[in-house]
């Protein structure tokens, strides 16, 4: 799998070279900046991008232009982006295009080699990896005033948080230490409580639970 | 030759500048007298009527009309002689009621300089504006007299007219007043044009801000920058001791804890496993810190987006439904920005706590008027009765934008809904 990796800092980018090269990623370039970024995005075609955030020149939210300006001429181009902060603001316009295969993860989460790596294939995939501080953030806000999201159960919003960061039911089996039966159990009743159409998809089911909670009351 | 053609030259100018000066200060004076008078009974009139309620209404046009009128002096001040005079006027919010307006433009000590002014415009500036073109006029008199007119006043006999201090009573004299309105022509060609000046002079004595307005600037400069040190300091104490209890504490807990694993790596496998993994918590949890010890000094939505979006971010973190506005085409500096943007901040903190309300809009807009302003208005629909007095958290915002000059006012009636806004002069780029 191909990946394109674009981060100012030597360390940083060193580290995540080597992170994923040690998981059988081939690197087509490791860039520093958002012009280099843009020139790489579209003439090496990469299976998926690693982009920070915040890049030169502008030292501002260029890492996140590029990659949205990206996707604009290739729907759809894979694309993790890390921060060192999350912003919902920022989440919203990664998802915006409904299109699937983005990522949004605060750096931290790099320190978990194996979670980090499954991050990728899984955007690379087509799928979501959403970081659990945007999803919390999403999650306080909509039960404070939803009545829907008021009548799960602890377990079942346990679940909604998990598959809202994109994880499949069998890795949120994983996680819970269930069977992926009771799983499918819970997010076909949240569905049901939410009032959303169930899909089999999981990627479908993801953007819908996502816009589900964006959604402006 | 050279140095004649030029001295003619500058005779003709000089002789041109003499006739302007006596023909401004002819304007000036039929001006002055007319406009000071009218203006100065209206005022009179419209502000002994503000108890009837009448003059709540008329009184600010009237002072309007003062302003504008005191504003082209100051600017004919500035293009005939080079006399600058200050304009310093409160600035009025706008849409105020005309309650507001009327009580805003009576408090402003400039409202009561400007009628001063009136009283002395019409007297002494009446006097120093008509001079210089006396000085012009009345020399023509005295040729007129020495010229023959000295007959239609008297018979020769006796003293039939004054001109100056010369009683004419005949050709003789009547050449004697010629001569002295020759003389005072000569004092004219010298004389018009700094006279003309006396009366601006005399105009920008009466109408600029006094020491005391100037003592009242110098006092608020002091009181707003101690504050805005006194924050500072404060802030970075809080920061040393935020980074000294957080961050560095878990890194030396973090080395601790790797200086072990390698002692422990070949006796204690299990154990090692362990403190790793406890490392890397300690590692998470000194990164959330930092993350959050940044949002408090600079948030990086601000950095990376502007005033705009960093606020339209923080709406979205608040538990209430908020609304936010925005109409800016380009950037304050740096320091403005994140002044109001802690400020709009607290304004939403005390909005979400006390308030009860569920929903909150934010208005946040630029106009170009006055050197530009940056307004702001957080409106909630909460139980109101805010106050700009003890616990609210809002003498502290006042005093935050009072480093850039920035003002606050709060309505909150009883029953809601309450309104913040903000003002804040700044230019953006």
């Amino acid at each position: 799998m191909r990946v394109v990796l674009a981060e100012d800092l030597f360390l940083l980018r060193d580290g995540l070279v080597r992170l994923l090269a040690a998981y059988d990623f081939e690197i087509a370039a490791a860039v520093e900046s958002g012009p280099e970024l843009t020139r790489a995005l579209a003439e090496l075609r990469p299976d998926v991008a690693v982009i920070d955030v915040r890049l030169p020149p502008t030292h501002t939210d260029e890492g996140l232009q590029c990659a949205l300006a990206a996707r604009r001429d290739r729907p759809g181009l894979p694309v993790l982006v890390l921060s060192q902060h999350v912003e919902q603001l920022y989440a919203r316009e990664l998802l915006a295009d409904g299109n699937g295969g983005v990522g949004y993860l605060l750096k931290d989460r790099v320190f978990d080699a194996e979670q980090f790596v499954d991050a990728v294939r899984r955007v690379a995939a087509g799928g979501t990896a959403m970081d659990p501080q945007v999803i919390q953030q999403l999650l306080s806000r909509r039960s404070a005033a939803d009545r829907p999201l008021g009548g799960l159960t602890p377990r079942e919003l346990e679940v909604l948080e998990l598959m809202a960061q994109g994880r499949s039911n069998a890795a949120i089996a994983g996680q819970l230490v269930v069977t992926e039966r009771a799983i499918a159990k819970h997010t076909s009743n949240i569905f049901a409580k939410l009032g959303l159409e169930v899909s089999d998809d999981d990627n479908r089911r993801v953007l819908a639970v996502l816009a589900y909670l964006d959604r402006d009351r | 030759m050279d140095t004649r053609s030029r001295d003619s030259r500058d005779a003709g100018g000089r002789t041109r500048a003499v006739v302007t000066a006596g023909a401004r200060g002819l304007a000036l004076a039929v001006v002055a007298l007319t406009g000071s008078i009218t203006l100065f009974v209206l005022s009179v009139v419209s502000i002994a009527l503000v108890p009837l309620g009448i003059g709540i209404v008329t009184t600010p046009w009237v002072l309007t009309g003062v302003r504008a009128f005191a504003d082209w002096r100051r600017l004919v001040a500035a293009q005939w002689c080079g006399v600058r005079i200050p304009r310093a006027y409160r600035p009025l919010p706008e849409g105020a009621s005309p309650w507001g307006r009327a009580f805003g433009l009576l408090g402003d000590p400039a409202t009561w300089r400007d009628l001063g002014w009136l009283l002395v415009d019409m007297t002494a500036g009446f006097v120093t504006a008509l001079l210089p073109a006396a000085l012009l006029i009345y020399p023509v008199e005295g040729f007129a007299l020495a010229a023959g007119l000295w007959r239609v006043f008297t018979d020769g006999s006796r003293v039939g007219w004054w001109y100056g201090f010369v009683p004419v009573s005949g050709q003789g004299s009547a050449l004697l007043a010629g001569l002295l309105g020759a003389a005072l022509l000569a004092a004219a060609y010298v004389l018009t044009p700094p006279l003309l000046r006396c009366h601006f002079l005399l105009t920008r004595a009466v109408l600029s801000p006094g020491q005391g307005e100037l003592a009242e600037r110098v006092r608020v400069l002091t009181e707003t920058r101690r504050d805005a040190v006194d924050t500072s300091a404060a802030e970075l104490r809080r920061i040393e001791r935020d980074l000294h209890d957080g961050a560095q504490a878990r890194l030396v807990a973090m080395g601790m804890d790797l200086g072990t694993v390698e002692a422990l790596l070949d006796k204690d496998p299990a154990r090692a496993r362990e403190l790793l993994a406890q490392a890397r918590r300690n590692s998470v949890e000194a990164l959330g810190e930092l993350r959050d010890l940044v949002r408090g000094i600079h948030p990086p939505v601000l950095a990376e987006r502007g005033l705009g979006d960093a606020v339209r971010a923080l709406a979205l973190r608040l538990p209430v439904a908020t609304e936010v506005s925005v109409e800016l085409d380009g950037r304050a500096d740096a320091p403005l920005e994140s002044a109001a943007y802690f400020a709009i901040s607290e304004v939403l903190t005390n909005a979400v706590k006390h308030s009860g309300a569920d929903r909150i809009w934010v208005d946040l807009h630029h106009v170009p008027e006055d050197g530009g302003q940056l307004r702001i208005a957080v409106t909630d629909n909460g139980r109101g009765g805010a106050a700009l007095g003890a616990g609210s958290g809002l003498p502290g915002i006042e005093r935050r934008l009072g480093t850039f000059d920035g003002i606050l006012a709060v309505s909150s009636p009883a029953g809601g809904p309450t309104m913040v806004t903000m003002e804040i002069p700044c230019a953006l780029s």
